[in-house]
């Protein structure tokens, strides 16, 4: 087995991972304001920024998931055994210098509880979100029905549940970041795409000649 | 697509109005009545003149005994309730019942000096002159039933001079803002008194004041938007559009341009999302931010209960405040005014339950002299701005009913000079053929009088915050029965979700700090 230095996150995958990055923080930190939390905007403002955010990230979420299918990269985010494992690690394996259970490679990049989260995030927090999101944005087509009025209690309340999820997940996502081999390397490494990988030399060989992954 | 053309087709026809509103302005009439030979009087009465007019206008006075400006009797088509100034109570005057040629000073007539019988229909007895005089001279006199002076008076030490009326008659045109506001500016009294968004301010309004009626805005006058269709006026506090699904009036008019969307449509915006309040919230509430702007305050409470006080020396009292408003009258009870009045927020559909007098009233609670229909629920209600006025006023504690006080007269009942409820009611509700148990009480009482003159300019509208917001002073923060965003939120929702992104937090700063702390190396490979 070899150590490469591989790269495992495509320009899109990064393209996708900081602009959605952005567009959470915009939309978290407006969606506070329209909220009442704080009001370092004009509400008028807030809901300007909001609903742009919002357009973009939809439009990126549907590229993303065209992305997703047609490279197959998909799969990455389906439920691996060994979470249990994953979690234990994270209690406590990590302070007393136990080694990660898990062993990253080019078909599994994610390992057991990140994928579950990963997932949670893609077909539950970000729905929920983008589902509501719609409903309300286009409050003035529904809102002459007879059930508007709770609708949009229902609309707003489910919205903001979504909201606090995400934010709760933006948070330990980032914490999560310095848990590599130094605090900034998995930052590093979904900047510049490029992580140290095992390959067998089969591998290696197979990479080295088609190309179809950079090494260096 | 079909937003985007809407907002193309409003656009188009606004434009259209702006052209074409100032040429309205300048249309000269293609008779000249300074030129006809049976206007240059000289003239003895009022009447007179309108006999005059009547001669060539021979449907006029028809069509004016039809208006409520002549016969004060509207039957409300919402509620089926026969309404009307001799019969529906206000929180101001009272009743014009057995105080008439005061009050029918405002009638658009001349002579009605009992108004338990309708006007009689006498055609010269019709007033063209007080909206058709564009001479400036003409004015009804406060006490004559509707007639002008027709010899000098001495009123409050002054001696007032009888209107020229050959000039007047050959003066006559559209009426203009002076015109109308001759009456509805006063109404309740005096300038500003009763509407708080109709005052004498507006006869000559700045551009900030009435962006459609000043001279360097769209320089309209009322009946720009209150249309007249023989002689009948269109808008009504009675009825009120609250909403008006007919929206533009070109191409297709429906000959009633007092509502905004007769002229703006209803997606007058740029943005859409302001479009999209349209449905919920009348044009009044964010473009007339406040009311009273034209620096005349208008009355927001009115005590009849403190009235008819006198002095040591039996002077009746009357005491001014700093800015020279009456805040005591003997004669009518303690006043409190305001000026750039914020309004208060009610849905609205239109309907409105109004009281009459001798209607049975609760005496339990504030009696609501007028109660709105609506709420969030209702598609035909919007969010519409009022004036909220306060009163104290006398009613019969036993027969429940509000009454009839005599105030004006020169008889020895008459309140103003007698200060006697006693006697004054006495006479009124005798005079007005109903049942009084001897009884004076006072109840507190509340009317709503929708705000829609005094349309500011549109950098002066309300902002989106001034609504959607948490503070208390929100301008909606009282209205019930929606959720608006920036407003309202579910206060354990809110609670659980920052103890989760504390609690998130607070959980990777331990976690951190306990790695720290270990100071193993964490690698992983």
């Amino acid at each position: 087995m070899i150590k490469r230095d591989v790269m495992i996150y495509t320009r899109y995958e990064r393209f996708w991972h900081w602009s959605q990055a952005v567009l959470i923080f915009t939309l978290f930190f407006t969606g506070l304001g329209i909220h009442g939390t704080h009001s370092f905007l004009k509400f008028g403002q807030a809901v300007t920024i909001h609903t742009y955010a919002a357009y973009a990230l939809m439009a990126l979420w549907v590229f993303t998931t065209f992305w997703n299918f047609t490279t197959g990269q998909w799969r990455q985010y389906l439920f691996k055994k060994g979470i249990i494992k994953v979690i234990r690690f994270y209690a406590w394996g990590i302070l007393v210098g136990e080694p990660h259970p898990y062993k990253k490679s080019l078909q599994r990049k994610q390992n057991a509880l990140q994928s579950l989260a990963y997932m949670t995030f893609m077909v539950i927090i970000g729905p929920a979100l983008w589902l509501t999101g719609i409903a309300y944005l286009f409050y003035n087509e529904w809102a002459g029905q007879s059930w508007a009025v709770d609708g949009l209690w229902f609309v707003a309340v489910a919205h903001t549940v979504a909201a606090f999820a995400m934010g709760t997940f933006v948070i330990i996502h980032i914490y999560m970041t310095t848990t590599g081999k130094t605090p900034l390397h998995y930052v590093k490494t979904m900047i510049t795409g490029y992580d140290k990988v095992e390959l067998s030399e089969v591998e290696e060989a197979y990479l080295a000649e088609t190309k179809s992954v950079e090494m260096r | 697509m079909k937003r985007l053309f809407r907002h193309f087709r409003a656009g188009a026809v606004a434009l259209a109005l702006a052209t074409w509103l100032p040429g309205a302005a300048l249309a000269s009439s293609t008779a000249d009545h300074s030129k006809f030979e049976s206007l240059k009087g000289p003239f003895t009465s009022a009447p007179e003149v309108t006999k005059a007019c009547l001669a060539c206008h021979t449907e006029a006075s028809h069509q004016v005994m039809k208006s409520i400006h002549w016969t004060w009797d509207f039957t409300n088509p919402d509620t089926g309730k026969r309404l009307g100034k001799t019969r529906t109570m206000n929180s101001f005057c009272g009743s014009p019942l057995s105080n008439e040629p005061r009050c029918t000073s405002c009638h658009a007539g001349y002579g009605w000096t009992d108004a338990r019988q309708p006007p009689e229909p006498v055609q010269q007895n019709v007033d063209c002159l007080v909206c058709h005089d564009r001479s400036g001279g003409y004015k009804k006199v406060a006490t004559d039933a509707g007639h002008p002076l027709y010899e000098p008076r001495t009123m409050g030490g002054k001696t007032v001079m009888p209107p020229d009326l050959a000039k007047a008659a050959q003066s006559v045109g559209d009426p203009g803002r002076d015109n109308c506001g001759a009456c509805h500016f006063n109404g309740g009294g005096g300038d500003a008194v009763k509407h708080g968004d109709l005052d004498s301010s507006l006869v000559k309004p700045s551009r900030k004041l009435d962006v459609h009626m000043a001279a360097d805005g769209a320089n309209m006058t009322c009946a720009t938007c209150h249309t007249f269709n023989d002689h009948i006026p269109s808008g009504s506090r009675y009825d009120t559009a609250a909403k008006d699904p007919h929206g533009l009036d070109l191409p297709k008019d429906d000959h009633n341009r007092a509502t905004c969307e007769s002229c703006h449509g209803d997606t007058p915006h740029h943005e859409a999302k302001l479009n999209d309040h349209t449905d919920k919230v009348a044009c009044q509430t964010c473009h007339i931010p406040e009311f009273a702007r034209g620096g005349i305050a208008t009355k927001t409470l009115w005590d009849w209960s403190t009235a008819g006080r006198k002095d040591a020396d039996g002077k009746a009292i009357f005491i001014k405040d700093d800015h020279g408003h009456l805040s005591y009258s003997a004669e009518k009870g303690d006043f409190e005014y305001g000026e750039n009045v914020r309004p208060t927020y009610h849905w609205h559909n239109g309907v409105t339950d109004q009281v009459n007098i001798g209607d049975k009233i609760d005496d339990s609670q504030i009696l609501r002299l007028n109660t709105l229909h609506g709420d969030a629920r209702d598609p035909d209600s919007r969010i519409w701005p009022f004036k909220e006025m306060r009163g104290k006023q006398p009613y019969d504690p036993v027969l429940k009913t509000l009454v009839v006080n005599h105030v004006y007269g020169r008889d020895d009942s008459a309140f103003w000079g007698n200060y006697d409820y006693a006697k004054s009611i006495k006479f009124g509700m005798e005079y007005a053929g109903l049942p009084w148990s001897g009884q004076i009480g006072f109840i507190e009482t509340r009317m709503t009088w929708p705000i829609t003159h005094m349309v500011a300019p549109k950098e002066d509208a309300l902002k989106c915050g001034q609504c959607h917001t948490r503070g208390e002073d929100g301008r909606l923060a009282q209205l019930p029965g929606f959720y608006m965003p920036g407003r309202d939120s579910i206060a354990w929702l809110d609670i659980l979700g920052y103890l989760a992104l504390a609690g998130a937090l607070g959980g990777v700063l331990l976690h951190g700090l306990a790695r720290i702390v270990m100071n193993r190396k964490t690698r992983h490979d």
